[in-house]
């Protein structure tokens, strides 16, 4: 997962080719602000209203944050759960991997209904609902799909159940997690901002891009969709970075043969 | 002294069903300590299962194995054997040492005493420069010397391997045969050896013991008189031949005696 500058020049002179484009495309056919802002004007919005965005931010990214780390935890613990007693994984796994196709950030404004209406709570509950199904699933599939030629060897030195755990099936399950939070942490963001869309307080990124549409400050709203991007970009390089350190720990990710 | 001694091992898989198979019957097999004995048989002979039968991982339906005048379930609680498999079956997330290292944790041997154990292991597979490779920098021959080092590591008296140079490449393989020979004759350990082939099992066995499918059973067992010091010279000897001829023989007697018991049902 070496990322070379080399590998980046291309992508940011499309970027960059691409917001010119827009600016372009902007002053060329004389576009309204209503209909579409160039990106000069995002950038300046973005540079004026820094303190502003930067608190918003903070609240989403904490509540993405605080939803990642209580999901990953519970969804962990819960796949041990599954994977000890046989019966209880039959019964909750098909459940999970159907939850987690499903776009169940919906639930928010359920949530929001049963606390306050200032409460970070129900956001915080929801992302975790999201992280916590997509750890339950995969932690689940490493910790019960070892190869059975480790079980069966294990088995030959008579090691018992807890053995096989700690020597076979966590160090099985590590990979998975880290594929689990590559998907969840940038979900975790998403969460985040789509629950604002259901009301409470308006203090996040998500709440700030509505009501600034709302006010036809768009070129505001789009600043704050920028920030919305860089702090999706923050979380998935946080679970890059966290990936290729655990691979450079373990030695390489299970080859699958 | 008797490594293993099995006596009237049958075994019967899906018991009262449809699919119920008759995986071995009447079973009766001493192996003395020292010995080298491979078992050899057309695919559902069930010459796996007899293999899995000693290492106690599979219940005998009737019948009983000792080993070292133990029972198989004793034996095993008390690691008096290792095992390697086809796949060489490492621990990608280990070091080689910490992979030879593992029945020398599970046995509570303290971190110096496994390492300098490792260390020796990695001398006799002649691999002491891999010790903080992990497995997927090894080629196969190699993964499957450190499966060795490490079924040997715990210094059982009794080695049980399932086919274990059958995904290797032939060179390798012939290699191989004569590394596992200079091992057990460096540490006296019994072998027994599960293979597809022929010249193998009389290249390594003192007695090559042919195995017959439906119902899995002992038909013949083939004395190899090639004496312990065996070479790559050994490959060129009549009696080599010898041996091969007799054990092919063996395995077409049956092949014919089954193909006429069973017209039509050879392929199923």
């Amino acid at each position: 997962m070496a990322v070379r500058p080399r590998d980046l020049a291309a992508p940011a002179a499309f970027g960059l080719a691409f917001a010119a484009l827009w600016e372009g495309a902007v002053a060329a056919f004389d576009l309204k602000p209503y209909f579409l802002v160039p990106p000069s004007s995002i950038v300046a919005q973005f540079a004026d209203n820094l303190g502003l965005i930067w608190d918003a931010a903070s609240v989403s990214g904490l509540n993405a944050a605080v939803g990642l780390l209580a999901g990953t935890v519970l969804g962990g613990a819960m796949s041990f759960a599954l994977s000890r007693w046989r019966f209880l994984g039959e019964l909750a796994t098909p459940l999970a991997v159907a939850l987690n196709a499903i776009p169940i950030f919906v639930l928010v404004a359920v949530l929001n209904n049963m606390y306050s209406i200032t409460s970070e709570v129900p956001r915080r509950i929801m992302v975790t609902l999201v992280v916590y199904f997509i750890v339950l699933v995969n932690v689940a599939r490493g910790l019960t799909q070892v190869r059975p030629a480790h079980v069966e060897l294990m088995r030959s030195y008579a090691a018992s159940d807890s053995a096989i755990l700690r020597k076979v099936r966590i160090p099985n399950a590590v990979p998975y997690l880290f594929t689990a939070l590559t998907i969840a942490a940038p979900a975790s963001v998403i969460t985040a901002f789509v629950s604002e869309y259901f009301g409470g307080s308006q203090n996040g990124l998500g709440s700030r891009i509505t009501s600034n549409i709302a006010n036809s400050k768009n070129a505001a709203a789009w600043a704050y969709v920028l920030a919305a991007c860089l702090l999706g970009l923050l979380f998935f390089l946080i679970s890059v970075v966290l990936e290729s350190a655990a691979s450079k720990r373990g030695g390489a990710v299970s080859t699958g043969k | 002294m008797t490594a293993v001694q099995a006596t009237g091992i049958g075994k019967v898989f899906n018991e009262g069903t449809p699919r119920r198979v008759d995986a071995l019957v009447g079973v009766d097999l001493t192996i003395r300590e020292g010995e080298f004995v491979s078992l050899i048989g057309p695919s559902g002979c069930g010459k796996s299962t007899l293999l899995r039968i000693v290492a106690s991982l599979l219940p005998p339906t009737t019948g009983e194995v000792t080993v070292n005048g133990k029972s198989a379930e004793q034996a095993r609680r008390d690691q008096d054997y290792g095992m390697a498999f086809q796949q060489a079956g490492l621990f990608d997330w280990r070091t080689v040492a910490r992979n030879i290292e593992l029945p020398l944790e599970l046995k509570g041997w303290d971190r110096e005493r496994r390492r300098a154990r490792a260390t020796e292991m990695l001398e006799l597979v002649k691999l002491p420069e891999f010790a903080e490779l992990h497995p997927w920098q090894l080629s196969g021959g190699m993964q499957q010397r450190i499966a060795i080092a490490r079924a040997l590591a715990a210094n059982p008296r009794l080695l049980l391997m399932d086919e274990p140079f059958g995904a290797l490449d032939e060179m390798t393989r012939e290699y191989m045969q004569g590394e596992l020979l200079r091992i057990c004759a460096e540490t006296g350990t019994t072998v027994l050896f599960v293979t597809h082939s022929i010249p193998e099992a009389v290249y390594l066995s003192d007695r090559v013991v042919v195995m017959s499918p439906r119902p899995g059973r002992i038909t013949s067992i083939v004395d190899v008189p090639l004496g312990r010091s065996r070479s790559e010279e050994t490959r060129n000897d009549p009696s080599f031949f010898a041996g091969i001829t007799a054990v092919r023989e063996s395995l077409r007697g049956l092949h014919a005696e089954h193909a006429n018991a069973h017209p039509g049902l050879e392929d199923r």
